[in-house]
């Protein structure tokens, strides 16, 4: 380790004559235009994924007008009785947008608890290689695509639930609710055990170096500290929820009504995106009926697009904490 | 510690007067500052840290290998060496800090206070309420600075407002933090400056009652005043725990420790006085690291 001082230098500056440090005016043109078109054709990439969401969003927009100014907005999101075909047409969304919401909080319901506690035994509980295998397979649940859920929600789940407890009708809210759940797993797993192993191990350290369990570091400094980024995954999990169609179509039962008692997962159900997809080939082009399925898209994007600043706001937030930590 | 009890204590690499710090009456000097001895007869209750034939292993690569040491009370002990050396890894041995790395295992013996604390029955709860611990970077909790210095104490059932308020203001107290943040221990620890958040790391450590504070590099991101005002503090602190600093700063080494160790690759190559150490090593690896030669 001592240094011995008979060190040869292989590595010489170049000998030959050096390159000119001044560009000519040929060169600096070519550069800046080079530079102004590469930086142009990024920005209209970048752009039109801008502007795809904002003709969306105008268009939906625009198509719900005729419908919003001709008839009572006040009818629309206060009264229960959707009745498109009847002479004259009822326009009332509530219980379908109750419906919707319900089916996705329901769902999360079931899949919050459930989704924190697996991040934080595959971030805190089992070795690195263990959570290097478990953790893609959870994300392939994203994947499968949402007609088989459906399948499997109308073939096997909707007639067990008739006969283990006794239901009605086995296409009802709860089964719409436990699957949506299962769908919106994955995202709440993954991002929230993203935010819960970024903490780091010195904050766990400095928990049991105070004399604390595992439990005790869990649930006072991981948990807490990792709460912006649960936070956003949960939200998340509820955007993936309320938007998902195909699922709740073929397993919500499709009934526009509020459950009464209000608990009652047994009864079923209609949400906004399964209206809009079962309608929408009904429904002649220029009428009420089009018109109020596209109020009812209007107000779906409402929905995931407060949801989505949420969880930029608290992702935002989880970063920052995840840095300073 | 009983008398007959200290005799047992192996002391190969021991030069006898290092095992009796409490007949040392002298003073002596290092960088023209004036070090006090142990006050004679001073009663403690500090534990003693005693490693027998110590090793540790990350699979199959070695961490520190036999070492054998006592560490005093009521003193500050210095472990210091190049990077890699395994000094960290010791000092992470003696509370147990090492069991988060997968694959770690260990041989020999570490006790303290008469434990083996590597015994599978060992409480490690208890262990690390005992021997606290203050790290590299400054690792505050994301809560509120109340809430940080009250971790501990709630740990061990401490609920009573006006306990927990006592307590968090005597560890803040002590590490000399209580003037800076007595207004707003509401505030969130991350909002600190560097030198804050170590000593509130400090006082983390204290409100737990340990009776030994071990300290790994606890300086290295602090600029010389911080670093200074910690140095300050672990002077009034040795006289009631028992300290061990890993350090790379060998000024530091010799302004704060009284006994200092020397590891290499793994192995404790000398452990003495920090006086002599630095003055006079009894090994050539030992004076070439402390003079600068090495490496």
């Amino acid at each position: 380790m001592m240094n011995d001082g008979n060190v040869t230098l292989t590595l010489t500056p170049a000998a030959d004559s050096p390159r000119p440090l001044v560009l000519t005016p040929g060169q600096d043109l070519r550069g800046y235009l080079a530079a102004l078109l590469g930086r142009a054709f990024l920005f209209f990439l970048t752009f039109s994924s801008v502007l795809a969401v904002m003709l969306i969003l105008v268009f939906v927009v625009i198509r719900s007008l005729g419908f919003l100014s001709s008839s009572s907005l006040m009818e629309f999101l206060a009264s229960q009785s959707w009745r498109p075909t009847a002479d004259p047409p009822v326009f009332g969304a509530l219980a379908i947008i109750v419906g919707s919401l319900y089916v996705s909080l329901a769902a999360l319901v079931f899949a919050v608890p459930l989704g924190i506690l697996a991040a934080v035994f595959l971030s805190d509980m089992v070795s690195w290689k263990v959570r290097n295998v478990v953790k893609p397979i959870v994300e392939i649940l994203a994947a499968i695509p949402s007609v088989a859920y459906g399948f499997f929600a109308v073939l096997v789940l909707a007639p067990w639930l008739q006969r283990e407890f006794g239901f009605s009708t086995g296409t009802n809210a709860l089964n719409a609710s436990l699957i949506l759940a299962v769908m919106a797993l994955p995202t709440i797993i993954s991002v929230a055990e993203d935010s819960i192993s970024a903490l780091g191990r010195e904050l766990r350290e400095a928990s049991y170096s105070c004399g604390a369990t595992r439990m005790e570091t869990l649930l006072r400094v991981v948990i807490p500290a990792a709460h912006s980024g649960i936070i956003a995954a949960v939200v998340l999990g509820m955007m993936r929820a309320i938007g998902e169609t195909m699922v709740v179509w073929m397993a919500s039962g499709n009934a526009p009504q509020i459950p009464h008692p209000w608990w009652d997962l047994a009864q079923s159900v209609r949400t906004l995106t399964a209206t809009i997809a079962g309608e929408m080939g009904e429904a002649p082009e220029t009428s009420l009926h089009r018109g109020a399925l596209f109020a009812m898209g209007v107000l779906l994007l409402l929905m995931t697009l407060g949801m989505n600043i949420v969880s930029e706001y608290f992702l935002a937030r989880a970063k920052k904490a995840g840095g300073k930590a | 510690m009983p008398e007959e009890e200290r005799k047992d204590m192996p002391t190969s690499v021991l030069k006898n007067d290092i095992t009796k710090p409490n007949v040392r009456t002298t003073t002596f000097t290092i960088d023209g500052r004036e070090r006090p001895a142990n006050l004679a007869g001073e009663t403690c209750t500090c534990a003693v840290i005693h490693s027998e034939n110590f090793s540790l292993h990350y699979g199959s690569k070695a961490g520190v290998q036999n070492i054998t040491m006592d560490i005093y009370p009521c003193s500050v002990t210095a472990i210091i060496g190049p990077s890699g050396c395994g000094k960290s890894t010791f000092l992470r041995s003696i509370n147990r800090m090492n069991d988060l790395i997968p694959h770690v295992h260990t041989e020999g013996k570490l006790l303290v206070d008469g434990h083996d604390i590597y015994d599978k029955h060992t409480n490690l709860v208890n262990l690390r309420q005992q021997v606290g611990m203050v790290f590299q970077k400054p690792n505050p909790f994301p809560k509120s600075i109340f809430d940080n210095v009250a971790y501990g104490p709630s740990l061990q059932g401490v609920r009573n407002k006006g306990e927990l308020q006592n307590v968090v203001e005597q560890s803040l107290r002590a590490a000399a933090l209580w003037e800076e943040v007595k207004d707003d221990l509401k505030k969130s620890a991350l909002a600190l400056s560097g030198g804050q958040q170590q000593r509130l790391c400090i006082a983390r450590a204290l409100a737990t009652k340990p009776r030994v504070l071990l300290m790994d590099e606890p300086c290295s991101a602090l600029d010389p005043i911080a670093t200074g005002r910690i140095e300050d503090l672990m002077h009034q602190l040795q006289s009631t725990y028992t300290i061990v600093i890993v350090t790379h700063n060998m000024q530091q080494a010799a302004r704060v420790s009284e006994r200092a160790a020397f590891f290499c690759l793994g192995e404790l190559i000398e452990y003495d006085w920090t006086s002599k150490i630095f003055s006079n090593p009894a090994k050539k690896e030992t004076e070439d690291y402390v003079t600068g030669r090495f490496g």
